[in-house]
């Protein structure tokens, strides 16, 4: 098989009125919001912890992560559980509700900035019909060290 | 990849025969007589061997080989198990230890063991020359009268008064002769009809294990005279030859020392008994993954969270069927609960396992002579702190050995005996297991540690004055502290016990010192039986709530406006005549929507070691059982929170770190 025609499975997203897309491989579950509590001190964007089923997980609002424009909580509103390296995170999205194969061939490099998003956290996009999805890479948006710099700027 | 499945139980099972082999070599230094003991290390050695090469690690499998070499000749008593050769063993096992521990780490278990072998292979040569000489001495020792201790001489006289007589009887049996053990049976049997056997060499238990050539001797009480028991004896089959004498005893007594060390021994015989009975338990038992328990803890976790709901559910239903249901899923659940709590508990002993060693090698360090005992090395302790608890205990062995102990010339001015002692004992009170480290040692020089603390600035001249000497050993447990004159390779960097105690407390326990100048001293660590539940105070604060760790409260109350004084910018209160610093946790941890109280405060007062801080809460809900969890791998550092957990509704409640908040 050559390289072309392989696909990457991915789980959709929305912020706001874009799509985003992550590796399935690296998702856990999808949750509906759940109560989330408080941890103090930390950067805005983490929201706190929910109990997932016995395991105490942190939570994290893309929105704010990214800096785009914040929306009320709705009932479409998810909690992506994803598992990178050994950390395990749950996003806050506005709406999963698709899983899709993205052909290799249709990922093209992201450009300079895309949708208000620095492109470090990009992996790529993908233009399928008439969608456009941008792929994250979520061992940078979860850099733990970057999350240390940052509380320590905001103390 | 095939044996990649096996390469756990591998690790399992090589670390338990090192760990065997260790002790065992351990032993026979104290015994070196002892042959059931090279019995056990051969058969780990050859385990061991046969796992190694199956797995592919070579190194391993070459270096056991080769000791297992050396015990064959020393089981066979061509070689002796001195000093020497038990410490190259030692260095071998160590470097076993090294190359399994790599390979657990993910390493091939490579390691150039070249000189090792060497050593051992110059053993396996040079010895063969003195072989002779080896048997001469030992047939020489055969001749040797049996040696009798007191006891065994006060039966003798005894009887001998009532008008018995005391035979010596050596029994030899036939070359061919099958059935050792039974020809023994007969001849006792035999023997029992006509009088008392008080003593046989070798003793009774290696005669039934068929652990002798074709002689053995008896003493023997009697009435009946010489010829007939000859005669009788020589009945049993494959009986070459029987010499009865009268036993002639030698004015030499066994002094009641050997009689001490056989009880010694015996109390050890009985020991390795009831292990090998323990390892015979042990076909019983599984091996789980840790990950597993976790698992099972967390979903009962998620069990005991709804059957809070059911509960709260069947309160407001009301039906009688429901509500004796849900009675009884409480009752089975609080089982299960403990159940699966004791699962995750271990015995201490697989810490212990390693001192005898390294006391061994540092004593040889440090030029001391040292006793090391070990007492109740079956208490079990949660599997989070086993894994934690080593190095500090490492740290206090060393400092007892180090500071503690003195050197054999010095105890012996001072009427000690030379040898010193060191014990490590652990047991169980009540929700808390201690582990103590008692040395027979020098015990704290108060002034001298006074006169330190105050040098490094630990305290000043003024406070220092009215410490009692409790509080003065407490004095050591401070950081950039260190009494050791030189500062040497064992201990005295000055951090030692500093971060010994800082482990302790991060287990949640506690550690202290009781001293006796000239006489030693006893460490004394305290530690909850188990760190994935403790109790916890739950307090409001806004609309959130968090769990304060009942082990660092003193107590709670209720003060008003009037009780704070300002000292320092900072809100103070007198308690029981320390002033004490609030801490307001809602603009602390900036709790949404929290309102100052108008009169009354809530405060929960908490202890660092001997500092305290008072917490002001909102409103106290209770004391309650939590399960402790972590925040995960994202979430490391958080301020002032050690961990959270989930309460009866399903909701997160963090833990608060008190250690934290007080400075």
């Amino acid at each position: 098989m050559s390289e072309k025609n392989q696909a990457i499975k991915a789980v959709i997203f929305q912020l706001n009125d874009e799509e985003y897309g992550v590796d399935v491989q690296q998702v856990q579950s999808i949750e509906r919001l759940l109560h989330i509590t408080r941890v103090p001190k930390m950067p805005d964007f983490v929201k706190g912890v929910i109990n997932l089923r016995g395991v105490v997980t942190p939570i994290i609002d893309l929105k704010e992560r990214f800096s785009i424009e914040m929306t009320e909580y709705t009932n479409s509103t998810r909690i992506i559980i994803v598992q990178v390296e050994d950390k395990e995170v749950g996003l806050i999205v506005d709406a999963a509700n698709d899983v899709i194969d993205i052909p290799a061939d249709k990922i093209e490099q992201p450009p300079e900035v895309v949708g208000r998003i620095e492109s470090d956290y990009i992996r790529g996009v993908a233009k399928l019909d008439e969608r456009l999805l941008i792929l994250l890479n979520l061992n940078k948006v979860l850099n733990a060290e970057e999350l240390i710099a940052i509380a320590n700027i905001e103390a | 990849m095939e044996t990649n499945q096996y390469l756990d139980l591998f690790l399992d099972e090589s670390r338990e025969h090192l760990q065997a082999i260790n002790d065992y070599l351990l032993e026979l230094e104290n015994n070196p007589n002892e042959l059931s003991l090279v019995h056990e290390i051969f058969r780990s050695a050859h385990t061991l061997k046969g796992m190694a090469a199956t797995m592919g690690f070579e190194d391993i499998a070459n270096l056991t080989h080769k000791m297992e070499n050396v015990f064959d000749r020393v089981r066979n008593e061509e070689l002796a198990a001195t000093s020497q050769l038990l410490d190259i063993l030692l260095n071998a096992v160590e470097a076993l230890e090294s190359m399994v521990d790599e390979i657990s780490a993910g390493g091939d278990g490579q390691q150039d063991v070249s000189h090792l072998i060497e050593m051992l292979d110059k053993f396996d040569e040079k010895e063969t020359s003195e072989k002779e000489d080896a048997e001469a001495e030992k047939s020489a020792e055969a001749s040797v009268q049996m040696q009798l201790n007191e006891f065994e001489r006060a039966v003798i006289d005894e009887s001998k008064e009532q008008g018995y007589q005391a035979l010596h009887i050596q029994v030899t049996l036939r070359k061919d002769c099958m059935l050792k053990a039974a020809r023994v049976f007969m001849v006792f049997e035999v023997l029992e009809k006509l009088g008392e056997v008080i003593k046989s060499e070798p003793s009774v238990e290696k005669l039934e294990e068929e652990n002798f050539d074709q002689q053995f001797s008896l003493v023997f009480i009697t009435k009946v005279n010489q010829e007939e028991i000859q005669k009788k004896i020589m009945k049993v089959s494959e009986v070459e030859k029987v010499d009865v004498s009268i036993l002639k005893i030698s004015n030499e007594i066994v002094p009641v020392q050997n009689v001490e060390l056989a009880a010694a021994q015996e109390k050890k015989q009985t020991q390795r008994n009831a292990q090998t009975k323990l390892s015979g338990q042990s076909s019983k038992t599984i091996r789980v993954n840790i990950e597993r328990l976790d698992q099972l803890m967390n979903l009962f976790e998620e069990l005991v969270i709804d059957r809070g709901r059911l509960e709260e559910i069947s309160k407001e239903l009301r039906v009688k069927e429901l509500s004796e249901t849900v009675e009884k899923m409480s009752r089975i659940s609080s089982d299960l609960q403990n159940i699966i709590l004791t699962m995750r508990m271990m015995p201490i002993e697989q810490v212990f396992n390693r001192f005898p060693r390294m006391v061994r090698s540092l004593a040889k360090e440090l030029n001391k002579r040292v006793n090391f005992e070990i007492i109740g090395a079956e208490t079990e302790l949660d599997r989070t702190v086993i894994d934690e608890i080593g190095d500090p205990l490492v740290h206090l062995i060393r400092n007892s050995l180090d500071h503690g102990i003195e050197a054999p010339g010095v105890r012996e001015q001072m009427g000690k005996d030379p040898v010193g002692s060191v014990t490590l004992k652990a047991y169980q009170s009540g929700n808390h297991v201690f582990i103590e480290i008692e040395d027979d040692g020098a015990g704290i020089n108060v002034e001298k540690v006074l006169k330190k603390a105050i040098e490094n600035e630990v305290v000043n001249e003024h406070e220092a004055e009215n410490f009692s000497d409790e509080e003065i050993f407490q004095l050591i447990f401070s950081s950039g502290f260190s009494t050791a004159e030189t500062v040497s390779d064992v201990s005295g960097r000055g951090v030692g016990l500093d971060v010994v105690k800082t482990k302790i407390e991060s287990l949640g326990g506690t550690v202290f010192v009781e001293s006796e100048r000239g006489k030693g001293s006893r460490f004394i660590i305290q530690l909850p039986l188990t760190l994935s539940i403790i109790s916890a105070l739950l307090v409001e604060i806004g609309q959130e709530k968090y769990a304060i760790p009942l082990s660092s409260i003193i107590e709670t109350a209720i003060i008003t406006e009037k009780d704070m004084f300002h000292a320092h910018d900072q809100k103070v209160i007198d308690f029981r005549g320390k002033v004490v610093p609030l801490v307001f946790l809602n603009e602390l941890f900036e709790v949404p929507n929290s309102e100052q109280p108008d009169e009354y405060y809530s405060i929960v007062i908490v202890k660092k070691g001997e500092k305290m801080a008072a917490l002001v809460v909102e409103e106290f809900i209770g004391q309650q059982e939590i399960v402790l969890k972590s925040l995960g791998n994202y979430l490391t550092n958080v301020f002032a929170i050690s961990g959270a957990t989930i309460l009866g509704d399903g909701q997160v409640a963090l833990i608060i770190d008190c250690n934290a908040l007080i400075k």
